[in-house]
């Protein structure tokens, strides 16, 4: 227990720290945010005013540690381009982002789990060989093209969904999961090909030792033994590499969003970016941070069910 | 049969050829492409593949496969540029701290376990967001970006080298600190090195598609294989071949390299 506790800790000051870097890149970078809202042509009268009414006037310090202050409360400050306040303005786009993540987690567990158990019951077949060619194609296959890939064959060839066609979740929650299946499952292939191997190679490795032996000599089926025995001890190594795809997975729903046009966290953060809007490119990053690290955290619990022995052996 | 299969090694050899079809026209079109990757030409829009354009043509009447061969060649300039900065400045720190550990290698490792968790192309685009785009902001956004990989894995070499018998011997042979490092120990890192470099590669070619898809990356009128996917997509229903052929080319890269990584050349030890 103490030691999730003192993971906890890290956690926070691991995005106190981000938080922090962040304010700092983005406070010394050249380019006034002023200048790029108001162009070239405004006089240096109307820049001033508004340098003084985006607080970029104040001393650098003082203006970080209300922004920390902030933070801590939920407050991201203004918007310079939108006129109005950051947590507002991604607050129904953070849900969206997270959804599609953790939609494709779920997509990838299932497909390599299911598809590694049956290519490992069948080891050396020849559905097996071609299950492992084409698992390392999939893996090569860089996220957004496999989504322009899914739109041409299953959106404009078979008509499975319409391209575009986002539905928002207070709308209709069963269109929008519909649609989002596509955008979860482009960034759930690469990941879930990667597991898979992972996963193959550990439940191959298992089936030769002797408690699988055991396991079917009690009189299970073939079913029950890779399910219910060899899953769990096959998932150990595996269980990091989950974590870690869980983390890039948030990187890859910002790109898949422009893809299938979803109104997530990817198209406010590129435009932000473009429009130097600074407050709303540092609120979104340190929302992916803590993202990140509440991933991290849950790995570490979900390593600890898997694998109790870790509780004992701290 | 069986045995003569094992013998060969089919990772090494299909991933020579994927690799080899897509890094020799990107080497050729650092110098020459068929055609002038910025002519436009309105009668040949969206043209299908002839004799003269074997891709077709683009939004915009050009070649397709010349902006193929300059995208390939970017993609594949910033990939050796970004694993150069990476794997060099990753080996110096991964040997310093692992070498000496210590407070300084904690600090380190926490800093570098913060940025590790991470996922790169975030970083990158952090990265990107605060220095620009552009072809030499990417590399540098890239190349920072994936140190913490390398770092990684350098370290952990240098931890378990340091109290391995020829370490010791070295230094007891009056070997400086520098010199064990960099002349005995360096050399039996280069096998873990050479695989995490080719993944890096990999890993730096998917990132800086991805951000030029995302329009932060490569900036026109460089040509970039992601930002023509991007283009593509308004013309998918009508000519899919655009999004085709540098999706493809990608493939085929990212699959040879990763191939490469996987033959018994660079596993066995």
């Amino acid at each position: 227990m103490t030691n999730i506790l003192k993971k906890i800790l890290s956690s926070l000051l691991t995005i106190l720290v981000v938080a922090c870097l962040v304010f700092l890149a983005f406070a010394v970078i050249p380019g006034d945010p002023a200048v790029a809202k108001l162009g070239t042509q405004a006089t240096p009268d109307k820049l001033n005013a508004l340098r003084h009414e985006m607080g970029l006037d104040i001393p650098l310090m003082k203006r970080f540690a209300t922004w920390i202050a902030g933070v801590i409360h939920g407050d991201f400050g203004n918007s310079y381009s939108y006129s109005m306040p950051v947590s507002k303005l991604i607050a129904d786009k953070l849900p969206v982002t997270i959804i599609l993540t953790l939609y494709s987690f779920v997509i990838m567990i299932v497909l390599s789990v299911s598809v590694a158990i049956f290519a490992a019951r069948k080891e050396n077949s020849g559905l097996d060989r071609f299950i492992q060619i084409l698992t390392q194609v999939i893996m090569s296959i860089p996220p957004f093209f496999g989504g322009i890939i899914i739109t041409l064959i299953f959106g404009l060839g078979l008509r499975l969904f319409a391209p575009g066609g986002y539905v928002s979740y207070g709308i209709n929650m069963f269109k929008f999961l519909g649609y989002m299946f596509w955008p979860a499952l482009a960034i759930a292939l690469p990941k879930g090909a990667m597991a898979f191997s992972l996963l193959y190679s550990g439940l191959v490795t298992e089936r030769k030792k002797d408690y699988a032996r055991t396991a079917y000599s009690r009189g299970n089926s073939t079913k029950d033994v890779f399910y219910k025995h060899l899953l769990r001890n096959a998932c150990i190594p595996v269980v990091t590499f989950f974590g870690m795809a869980l983390a890039d997975m948030i990187a890859g729903s910002i790109v898949i969003e422009q893809v299938f046009g979803i109104p997530g966290l990817g198209r406010i953060l590129l435009t932000s970016i473009q429009n130097r809007d600074y407050p709303v490119v540092e609120a979104i990053i340190v929302c992916i941070a803590i993202l990140v690290t509440v991933s991290n955290l849950l790995v570490d619990v979900l390593y600890r069910v898997i694998d109790p022995r870790t509780v004992i052996s701290e | 049969m069986k045995n003569k299969f094992k013998n060969k090694d089919f990772n090494l050899i299909v991933g020579l050829i994927l690799a080899a079809v897509v890094i020799i026209p990107a080497v050729v079109g650092i110098f020459w492409t068929p055609y002038d990757t910025e002519a436009m030409s309105s009668s040949l829009k969206l043209s299908g593949s002839s004799l003269a354009h074997p891709m077709g043509c683009d939004n915009f009447g050009r070649d397709i496969l010349s902006r193929v061969m300059s995208g390939s060649s970017t993609t594949l300039l910033i990939g050796l540029g970004t694993v150069l900065i990476g794997a060099v400045a990753g080996t110096l720190i991964g040997a310093l701290t692992g070498y000496y550990g210590g407070l300084v290698d904690d600090i380190f490792m926490r800093f570098n376990d913060v940025m590790f968790s991470f996922p790169s192309l975030l970083l990158a685009l952090v990265f990107v967001a605060v220095m620009g785009s552009g072809r030499m902001q990417l590399l540098f956004a890239l190349g920072i970006a994936f140190i913490p990989s390398y770092v990684r894995i350098v370290r952990a070499e240098y931890v378990r080298a340091r109290n391995l018998d020829y370490v010791k011997s070295a230094k007891l042979a009056g070997a400086s600190d520098i010199r064990v490092m960099f002349v005995h120990i360096l050399p039996n890192t280069v096998k873990v090195l050479i695989n995490s470099v080719l993944i890096g590669f990999n890993n730096a070619v998917l990132a800086e598609a991805g951000l030029s898809f995302l329009g932060i990356g490569v900036q026109p009128p460089d040509a970039s294989l992601g930002r023509m996917l991007a283009d593509s997509q308004t013309y998918l229903f009508n000519r899919p071949g655009m999004a085709v052929a540098p999706g493809i080319t990608l493939i085929v890269m990212v699959l040879g390299i990763s191939l490469l990584g996987k033959s018994k050349l660079v596993t066995e030890r």
